[in-house]
């Protein structure tokens, strides 16, 4: 099952990547980020039953990273919103070449 | 039995993956998001990582999808049903991009095939058998990994201070 496991999350990795590339709306872009790190703990957990159990550790560890990294990325949208009255990330052009 | 299993897990996380990004509202789009969290956890029990899968259940179905819920709709969002993909050249270069992704690791997998039982897996499940679901996780985490632990309480510490200033009415 090992082998399953692996294929199902270079699958959801490689999914979440194409939602960040297409999608304009920045709180989906984020969900697909969010999606990236889910896939990632997959890969984790099943090499964690080759390598023994610290890899269910760094599991742990970067769930923790992620509701970290949620909470700061969605206080971010919402002050762009109340700036720009928008999430599209086509609108934030001031930065850009 | 668990191949089955696993297999009908791995379709509804691949199915709700593929609603993520394509679902037209934000709120579809969540929704999916939990129904591939829910299989998630449930192959993550397959894998004999009990407490990961209560973890996810509660700390990403539950607080973290519930956080984003909120955002949308403070934000009104939640009729927001215009297309958003990139079109033309740019997603041509995304599929290239996720092809060449998926084409290397696929072809890392498929080199590298690994055949059960392990040693990993057999230390594993010693260690569920002697301290438990949560003892065996909490073992190495309190005695290898104490200071990442301990570094971890102060991010979160940061996190929540940067989140308040960041989303507070009044501009800095």
């Amino acid at each position: 099952m090992i082998n399953e496991a692996l294929v199902l999350s270079s699958l959801l990795f490689v999914l979440g990547t194409f939602g960040v590339l297409v999608r304009r709306n920045a709180i989906i872009m984020f969900l697909c980020i969010e999606l990236q790190l889910n896939a990632v703990n997959l890969a984790f957990i099943a090499f964690s039953r080759l390598m023994g159990i610290d890899g269910q550790v760094f599991v742990f560890f970067v769930m923790t990273v992620a509701a970290a990294e949620a909470a700061v990325g969605l206080a971010i949208i919402i002050s762009v919103f109340r700036h720009y009255e928008t999430v599209n990330v086509d609108n934030l052009k001031l930065l850009r070449w | 039995m668990i191949e089955v299993l696993f297999y009908v897990f791995a379709a509804v996380a691949l199915g709700g993956a593929l609603g993520v990004v394509w679902a037209k509202s934000p709120v579809g789009s969540l929704l999916y998001m939990v129904a591939t969290l829910a299989s998630l956890a449930c192959i993550f029990v397959l894998l004999e990582a009990h407490f990961l899968a209560a973890i996810q259940v509660i700390v990403y179905a539950g607080a973290i999808m519930v956080l984003f819920l909120f955002v949308i709709m403070l934000l009104n969002l939640g009729h927001d049903y215009q297309p958003d993909l990139k079109g033309g050249a740019f997603a041509l270069l995304s599929f290239v991009i996720i092809g060449l992704m998926g084409g290397v690791l696929a072809r890392q997998f498929g080199e590298n095939a690994i055949t059960e039982p392990t040693a990993g897996g057999r230390a594993i499940d010693a260690a569920l058998a002697e301290h438990g679901a949560v003892g065996a996780i909490a073992q190495p985490l309190y005695t290898t990994y104490v200071v990442p632990f301990e570094i971890t309480g102060i991010l979160l510490l940061v996190a929540i201070v940067g989140a308040l200033v960041l989303a507070k009415k009044s501009s800095l």
